[in-house]
């Protein structure tokens, strides 16, 4: 009896849809009503040129809103991504069009570095909300002794690609669904995905089953520095320009983008598609209270109302359950 | 000595300190295939250690350790132990809750990745939930943290069952039926017979000595870090059985019979309708240990955290008059603070009393810990020490102790003695009973119908509702048994006539 119940569900496929959209579902819908509103509110918003103006930044948040998954899965959290992120966008625009093979071996070490950051937080056991805000001045500090003043230029190839005219759709929604689907896999489909995601709730059982818990943080942590670089490299091309301070927002953005992504802050428990999800939420919500003619300075109280309202609505789903 | 020919594992003068404790004082075991071994003993007696020297997760000071014929001290780690094929059931559950059960199949199984690995990883474990427990219900493609516990067990078994690239030549079930329900715990034994006669052994840890006589072929009894005995379980009674593991058999408990006469003239201290509702609701007086029993998950739990929730209230649906205290038997998710000390997780309840002007006086703080620590016998000598250098019984008296420390009228407990050895169950119910006497009344949650023996009255729960309340002189385990799975006196008598 239970048998044929258990073959009647299509094996893989759909429950794998089932479970995905439990999770993606609400920040999908919140999206759309996002999109629409804005649509209503700006028309001219539903053309080619305008989503590509008003999606610009979502970019950089986009992979910044990966980066952070990777360190969320683990049950961490990084305070340092929107520094690493300002120093990624400082080292490229110093260095990658003037002294291209330099440039690149900063920026491999970057990552490194990120991956030796997690490994140091798995050997000595520390707490990442302390070693990644150290890391952060870190970051800030070198982006600054790089880049005392805000400068330097963007390479050619960089501003070409950030500036590329897909047909019919704009780039920054071909690369969030490229991004969602790459994530997805890496932590929802593939082998070790499952192994990185379960050192997030329970790492003993993960460490009795034989996998080395310093490889699969090292592993989630250079997965982030290789995110943040992407954010801080798209971010030079945008702006075509390096600032050590550029990076600051994209901290706390990403770790909302991940909550209200369907991510939880821990027990291995994420999202990747949503975040990309919440990443354009956090970001549309700039362009949406501009078009309602509020200051932007509303915008962070709005963002962070959010946030809190998201994991208000989802501690209250709990208790209900 | 023994026949290092044709046995699965040796283990001979395995040796472990930790710090001043010995746990494991030169142990020799011999493990043959197909061979289903009990482990015996007290908590504290080194069982779990060896198991965990078995399995690679703890390296041994001293002794030898030969699978297969073949010598393999040298470089034993949690990788080695599962190439030979050496697996392990832990009593604190080790899955991943973030994880559907496939992906904790794959979390085992390092060879289980490429294409289609989730199909593989799913199929295998249905085909062992299956094989061991044919009604399980439990869909490959659930969260672990949203399945029950009694669920989550069957899970973990199963995928200690499944085999990939590596064979499974010895599964170590630690504990395995003491978040199963009966009818499951059944299947399991029933199993680890036929995987014997395929030549997988098996080693049981348990503190269910009846289980252990009935299902295994050979008791090998644990005290203070020794391999005191081994017998064939045919040869063995239960009362010599507890008499080699140093304790004193479980006699009836002595309820006194005049203190239990007039617990109907008492205060009510509890009256409530179970969730699924019923005619039958759960009464209790203070005074009185009411047990609560049936399958795992049939809404006992539920009705405990009724009671919690509506303490104080006078509503028709739950009347709870007095204050009250919880006590769980997960201990590391709703029990201990990990890294406070003894004495902390003790008086964490007694703050506002402890308390004078917003501060706590560290001296009188470790005289309450101390005055408790002698009362429970707590087996520590320092009250200072953390809580988890205690074993797991011991540290089921801090939390119970800390719930009498805080004087309430009530006591909710939710299986409390799950994992905790007999020598120490006995001394905890004892206190139970003192503390009853003074007029405390207790809700008793367990899993296992030989506790019941502790409970005045016993009702039974079957899909949240209760079908029968036994009061203590007509209650024998085939009645409640036979209650836990929908059957009444009553229907039965109906059939009778």
């Amino acid at each position: 009896m239970q048998r044929e119940v258990a073959r009647a569900t299509p094996p893989g496929g759909g429950a794998v849809r089932r479970r995905l959209s439990g999770r993606v579902l609400l920040p999908a819908l919140a999206l759309l009503v996002m999109v629409a509103v804005i649509f209503y509110l700006q028309p001219r918003a539903m053309s080619y040129t305008g989503m590509r103006l008003v999606l610009r930044y979502s970019l950089p948040l986009m992979f910044a809103a990966m980066a952070q998954l990777c360190i969320i899965a683990a049950s961490d959290i990084d305070l340092g991504l929107g520094a690493y992120i300002g120093l990624v966008n400082s080292l490229s625009a110093l260095l990658l069009a003037e002294r291209p093979v330099l440039g690149v071996v900063s920026l491999v070490a970057c990552v490194l570095a990120y991956a030796a950051m997690g490994a140091f937080i798995e050997a000595r056991r520390l707490p990442s909300i302390v070693v990644t805000l150290g890391a952060s001045f870190v970051w800030l500090g070198l982006a600054l002794l790089v880049l005392p003043t805000p400068g330097g230029s963007s390479p050619a190839w960089l501003t070409t690609l950030v500036g590329l005219r897909p047909p019919y759709v704009p780039l920054p929604i071909v690369a969030g669904v490229l991004l969602a689907v790459v994530g997805h896999w890496l932590f929802m489909r593939s082998s070790y995905g499952v192994v990185l995601r379960g050192i997030g709730s329970t790492p003993q059982a993960v460490q009795r089953a034989g996998w080395s818990l310093l490889t699969a943080r090292s592993v989630l942590y250079g997965l982030a520095g290789v995110f943040g670089l992407l954010a801080g490299l798209v971010l030079t091309g945008v702006n075509t320009t390096g600032d050590a301070n550029f990076g600051a927002p994209y901290t706390l953005l990403s770790i909302a983008a991940v909550i209200v992504g369907g991510g939880e802050f821990f027990g291995g428990v994420v999202a990747p598609v949503g975040a990309v999800i919440g990443a354009f939420i956090m970001l549309l919500t700039g362009s949406l209270l501009s078009f309602m003619n509020v200051s932007t300075d509303w915008q962070l109280s709005v963002q962070g109302a959010i946030l809190i309202l998201v994991l208000g609505t989802r501690a209250l789903q709990r208790r209900r359950a | 000595m023994s026949e290092t020919t044709g046995s699965l594992v040796v283990l001979s003068g395995i040796a472990k300190q930790f710090g001043a404790v010995r746990a494991l004082a030169g142990v020799d075991l011999t493990i043959h295939p197909g061979e289903v071994l009990a482990v015996v003993g007290h908590n504290g007696a080194g069982k779990s250690t060896l198991m965990q020297v078995l399995i690679g997760t703890i390296a041994p000071d001293a002794g030898r350790i030969a699978v297969g014929g073949r010598d393999e001290s040298g470089g034993y780690d949690v990788r080695r132990a599962h190439a030979l094929g050496i697996r392990c059931v832990f009593q604190e559950l080790s899955l991943c809750p973030n994880l559907r059960v496939f992906e904790n199949v794959r979390i085992l199984h390092h060879r289980l990745m490429g294409l289609g690995w989730p199909r593989r990883a799913r199929r295998l474990v249905r085909e062992a939930l299956d094989e061991i427990f044919p009604d399980h219900g439990i869909d490959a493609d659930a969260a672990v943290g949203d399945l029950p516990i009694g669920q989550r067990q069957m899970v973990e078994i199963a995928r200690a069952f499944t085999v990939t690239d590596q064979p499974v030549r010895l599964v170590i079930l630690d504990e395995p039926t003491s978040s199963l329900g009966a009818r499951a715990a059944e299947q399991l034994m029933q199993f680890t017979r036929r995987a014997a006669a395929r030549g997988i052994s098996c080693i049981f840890i348990s503190h269910r000595l009846k289980e252990v006589l009935e299902h295994t072929d050979r008791v090998v009894v644990m005290r203070d870090g020794q391999a005191v005995s081994h017998d064939r379980a045919a040869d063995l009674t239960e009362a010599q059985l507890v008499e080699r593991m140093g304790v004193m058999a479980l006699a009836a408990p002595a309820v006194a019979a005049s203190a239990r006469a007039g617990a109907a003239d008492r205060a009510v201290r509890v009256d409530i309708r179970p969730i699924a509702g019923g005619e039958i609701r759960l009464l209790a007086h203070a005074g009185e240990v009411v047990g609560l029993a049936g399958l795992d998950g049939h809404g006992q739990r539920g009705t405990l955290l009724l009671a919690f929730a509506s303490a104080g209230s006078h509503a028709a649906e739950a009347k709870v008059l007095g204050s009250v205290a919880y006590v769980s038997g997960d201990r590391p998710r709703e029990g201990v603070f990990p890294l406070w000390s003894i004495g902390r997780n003790l008086t964490i309840g007694l703050l506002r009393r402890l308390a004078h002007g917003g501060f706590l006086s560290p001296a009188e703080e470790r005289a309450v810990a101390e005055d408790w620590r002698q009362r429970f016998k707590i087996r520590t000598p320092d009250v200072g020490n953390p809580i988890l250098s205690l074993s797991g019984g011991n540290q089921q008296k801090v939390l119970i102790a800390r719930a009498f420390a805080g004087g309430a009228d009530i006591l909710l407990l939710d299986d409390p003695m799950r994992g905790v050895d007999i020598g120490t169950k006995q001394e905890l119910f004892e206190q139970i009973r003192r503390e009853a006497d003074a007029g405390t009344c207790f809700l008793l949650y367990t899993t296992e119908t030989q506790e019941l023996q502790n409970c005045d009255r016993v009702y039974v729960f079957y899909r949240g509702a209760i079908t029968e309340e036994i009061a203590r002189a007509e209650l024998t385990e085939d009645r409640v048994l036979r209650a836990s799975f929908g059957q009444t006196g009553e229907a039965e008598r109906a059939d009778a006539a």
